[in-house]
Parts: C-alpha cells; structure tokens; sequence
C-alpha cells in the first residue's frame, strides 16, 4: 500500500450538477461524486490505475472513493472530490468564527485501498449519524 | 394533449439566471427544453424523477403517507415545542416562500439561516467591511474588456456565464472573443482555465497572499520576493499591468476564496484590490454566488430583518453574529432542538459532527425530491419545483430580479413552498405561538 500527501479540495462538477437532478440516490449521481480526481504525476506517484478505489483521510474523517485521472490538470498535490455527502465525511464543523467550514485546502493522506468498498449514500448517512 | 411551447422561461438551477430558455410541454410533462446549459436541460428532462409524492410523518420509526393538514399540523407543533429551532435552505426557492420562512423564524423564535453560510457568507463579510463596486451582468457584456475568473469554473459551475455574459457573449461594445481578454486563477487548470489568454496557479490557501501582491504591483510598489503563492513576481507584475490598462474590468470570484484559508479575508483582499483598481480604471466585481435564489435569500432577510443570513430571532429581536448564529455552528454546538429545512439537503452535504446532531432532533423537510435529509426527517412535505411547477420572484447573482414562472403543473396534491409555509404558519398560530 502506498500513500501521499495532499491538499483536497471540494467543488462543483458538471456531472455531479447534472446528476443531481436525476434524484441524490440514483446510480449516476453516486458514480460522479464518488470520485477523487488527481494529478496524473500523483497517481504514478501513488501507484494507483485510473479508476483504483482510495482512502482519503484529513484530521476529521475519512472516504473511500474511486481514483481518476484529471482531465483539468496539471495540480500537482491537490486532490478535487466533488461536492456531496462523500466529500463533507472529509471537513470539519469549526468555522474559525465565520459560519463557513473549510471545504477547500485541507491536509489529506491519500492511500490505495484496492480491497475497500464505496459506501453508499445511506450507509455514509449512518457513518454521519454515529 | 396539445403541446404548448413557452419562451424566456428562467432557469432555477444556478444564480446566472439565464432567461432564454424554450420549453415544449403539456400540462402535466416537459417534452424538451432548448437554450439550456447540459444542467438546465438535465433539470427539466427530470422532473419526474426521485420525487415526494404525498406527505409523510415518521411513526414507530418509518415515514408513512398522511394528509396534507395532518403534516402539516406535525410540523407546527415541532416547531412550536422547540426551545431553538433552525430555519434553514431557502436558496431554492421564491423571495416570496423566504418572506414567509422569516414570518415563521419570528413567530416560534427561531435561528433562520439561509446556504450562504456554507458558500459566499465570507463573502457578505468582506462586502460589510469593504464595500464593492459592482454593475449589472448586461453591462459586463456589453463594456468589460477584460474578465477575471478567479477561484470559479464557471465551465461547470454556471455553464453558460462565459456565453451570456463574458467572454463568448456579443455585447454592444465588446462583440467577440478578441475584444476581450480572460484571466483565471485558480489551484488546477480547470476547463475554464484553458480557455484564458492567462492563466495564474496560485498555490492552494495563497489567495491571500496573491491578491495582496497584486495591490502591491497596482500601487507600483516593489515586490521583495521572487514568487507568491507559487506566482512568479513577473506574471503577477504582468496581470497588474492588464489590470490598469483595461478600459472595463469584471472580476468573478468563488468559493476558492470563501471556503480556503482566509476566508472572508480573502473576499476582502479581493473587494480592495477592486477598490484600487477604480483609482486608475473601471473595475467591477461580482461573485459567482451558486443557488439560483441565493442572492435573494440575502435579500429579503436583509429587508425584513437588517441582516443577510444567520440571523437569530429567538430574543425577539435579530442578532447577527455569524459563529455563533449560523447554521452549522449553532448545530455542531448541539444547541439547535428542531429544524425546518426547505429545499436544501444539510444532511448530506454538512461536516460529518454537525448530521450526528442534527440526526438526532426533529427534522421538518419541505423538499421536491428525495434526499438523506427528507429520510431522516420526522415530517416530510412535498412541494413544488419554482420555476418549473410553480412562479415566484428571484434575485441572479447581480442583484436583477426576475420572475421564474410555471410551465406545467406539479403532480397531483403537490403545493408551492409559500402555500406550505402559510399553512404552518397558520397552524403554529392556531396552536398559541410561543412568541
């Protein structure tokens, strides 16, 4: 198992836009925000494939989500994950006095995890809700 | 059924508000939308989709179909046996339902907050301490020589920004491509970035430090460094220069500077920087807010109560002390005892330790769609889509209302949000409110 650093962000796709409308507990709403889309210099660095699944972990939680190979790249060390109930697994509820998390520039370690499973949306509500 | 066709029908998907859109329907379906971005066109092709059909309250653990007032008589008396309900979403749907959300939030004594605490709410900070020079988006695209995307895709986010308003739209002044020039900063060469004729990868939480530098070389004033935030002092050097030299510059800016390191510092890094900038040229800004009636959820709540979002009613009075008074703190907290969510899904998209509370309490979901949130919820109540199902006013991201209007009618029993809210407020009324 190999691992690296990296700074995650969280942002709107069009996919996971477009999705979305389809309904959150469709098939194509959970395939386009279970991703985390890096650099192809990080994912040689990783030794991942394209589509490999990976754990992505901050200070505050941690997802499994399928490795893909940017296609708006070059972003050397930083990792986008779609907006959605996968990606806030990642974030923490302090604000800093703003309201606002930080959803966009956190430390993560990115690790291959090839034998773990995608959760579902329900089964991340539940991990939420422990 | 004769098919019918409606023209300059708005969409309610993002706040550009694009209000060119032809639909072909009967009654009851949507046949095709045409002038749509992929979204808009993904929205209308699936209304049908993954929606509430009836009213549900939540007995011996599992939701169950009831009647219309049977849930809504449920969802008052939450709220009215609550010490401190949330009142929360509000970015999708009419100013005229978020009227009635405050009417309520005052009635029980409520914290209501709208999702501009977990988007641009750095934003109206930034705003409240430097103010902003701002215009419409008609007037982008008629004058603006020079568009900055800073910290925004718009080539996903609201597709057809670029198309309407910038770079690829045909002004009066300003006709095509040529006569405009694009930055975009972001951390990735996003698909808006390979567009630009510059593009700044600024390091991830480097805005600050960036946007600061840029004021520096505005006011031709030395850099002492070779590179910020990962930005050669030469390019940065550059960028200013097109800054100055520009007849009309637009900035839009995301939440790459609301949700990084900084904060509602980098909004007003970005706002100042505009601010300098209007001492040597035309510059304007105006941020890419997301929700289609986002803006409008600040507007209203700032008529009715003096502030934008996070605004707590339970002592009578407004106060305003995001931190303390907006929605995820006020929850992590484990303060919050009930919540009225419309049209928004915190469940899904709120950190991890703030859904273990908010699971926890009574959930009223006024929502068209399933989601995690109307799932956890203890009522649930059906309502329209605006701009498709029923009509109502909204605010587009330059402050320009517009009327989203119906175009078929919602499934059977399926209310607008206004007529649901006054129905609860009716109901909370009836029961003695606690104010």
């Amino acid at each position: 198992m190999s691992r690296i650093e990296v700074t995650v962000i969280s942002g709107r796709s069009l996919s996971q836009a477009r999705s979305r409308e389809r309904g959150k507990f469709s098939d194509e709403y959970s395939r386009s925000v279970t991703v985390c889309e890096l650099d192809p210099d990080d994912m040689k660095e990783l030794g991942a494939a394209d589509g490999q699944n990976v754990r992505i972990t901050t200070s505050f939680g941690q997802v499994v989500l399928k490795a893909t190979i940017s296609r708006q790249a070059p972003h050397r060390g930083v990792a986008f994950v779609p907006y959605g109930a996968w990606a806030s697994m990642l974030f923490s509820t302090s604000t800093q006095a703003s309201g606002m998390p930080t959803m966009k520039g956190l430390k993560a370690t990115i690790e291959t995890a090839p034998d773990a499973k995608i959760a579902t949306l329900r089964e991340i509500t539940r991990m939420k809700a422990k | 059924m004769s098919k019918k066709i409606s023209e300059s029908v708005v969409c309610t998907f993002c706040a550009s508000g694009c209000d060119d859109l032809e639909i072909t329907h009967n009654r009851r379906t949507v046949d095709s939308a045409r002038n749509g971005c992929a979204i808009s066109l993904s929205r209308f092709a699936s209304i049908r989709e993954s929606r509430i059909l009836k009213p549900l309250i939540r007995t011996r653990g599992n939701l169950r179909a009831t009647t219309f007032a049977k849930a809504i008589d449920r969802a008052a008396r939450v709220l009215n046996n609550s010490k401190y309900p949330l009142l929360y979403g509000w970015s999708q749907t009419s100013c005229e339902a978020i009227s009635k959300g405050i009417e309520l939030a005052e009635l029980v004594g409520g914290l209501i907050d709208n999702t501009t605490t977990s988007c641009h709410g750095p934003t109206i900070l930034g705003l409240q301490d430097v103010g902003e020079a701002t215009c419409t988006l008609g007037e982008v695209r008629h004058s603006a020589d020079l568009i900055i995307y800073w910290g925004c895709n718009p080539i996903h986010s609201h597709p057809h920004h670029t198309t309407r308003f910038t770079v690829f739209s045909k002004g009066r002044f300003r006709k095509t491509r040529k006569d405009r020039k694009l930055v975009v900063v972001d951390v990735r060469r996003t698909d808006t970035a390979k567009l630009a004729d510059k593009f700044i990868q600024v390091q991830p939480n480097g805005d600050y430090e960036l946007l600061t530098a840029l004021r520096t070389a505005i006011r031709g004033e030395e850099i002492e460094q070779d590179s910020i935030a990962g930005v050669p002092v030469d390019t940065i050097e550059e960028t200013a220069d097109m800054m100055v030299d520009c007849e009309f510059g637009a900035l839009f800016f995301g939440l790459g500077l609301t949700m990084t390191a900084g904060k509602h510092r980098n909004t007003e890094a970005a706002l100042a920087l505009v601010r300098d900038l209007n001492y040597v040229t035309k510059f304007v800004v105006i941020p890419m807010r997301g929700w289609f009636n986002v803006t409008g959820a600040n507007e209203v709540t700032t008529w009715q109560t003096g502030y934008p979002y996070a605004v707590d009613l339970t002592q009578g009075y407004p106060r305003f002390n995001p931190g303390d008074t907006s929605a995820i703190d006020a929850i992590a907290r484990g303060e919050v005892d009930a919540a009225l969510v419309v049209a928004s899904d915190p469940v899904s998209h709120f950190p991890g330790a703030a859904v273990k509370h908010l699971v926890e309490i009574p959930i009223v979901t006024v929502e068209p769609k399933w989601t995690p949130t109307s799932e956890a919820s203890e009522v649930v109540i059906p309502s329209a889509i605006l701009g498709i199902e029923a009509s109502g006013t909204i605010y587009r991201i330059d402050g320009v209302p517009l009327e989203a209007r119906k175009v078929v009618d919602p499934p059977a029993g399926v209310r607008p949000d206004v007529e649901i809210l006054d129905a609860i407020i009716n109901r909370v009324k009836k029961l003695g409110a606690r104010r």
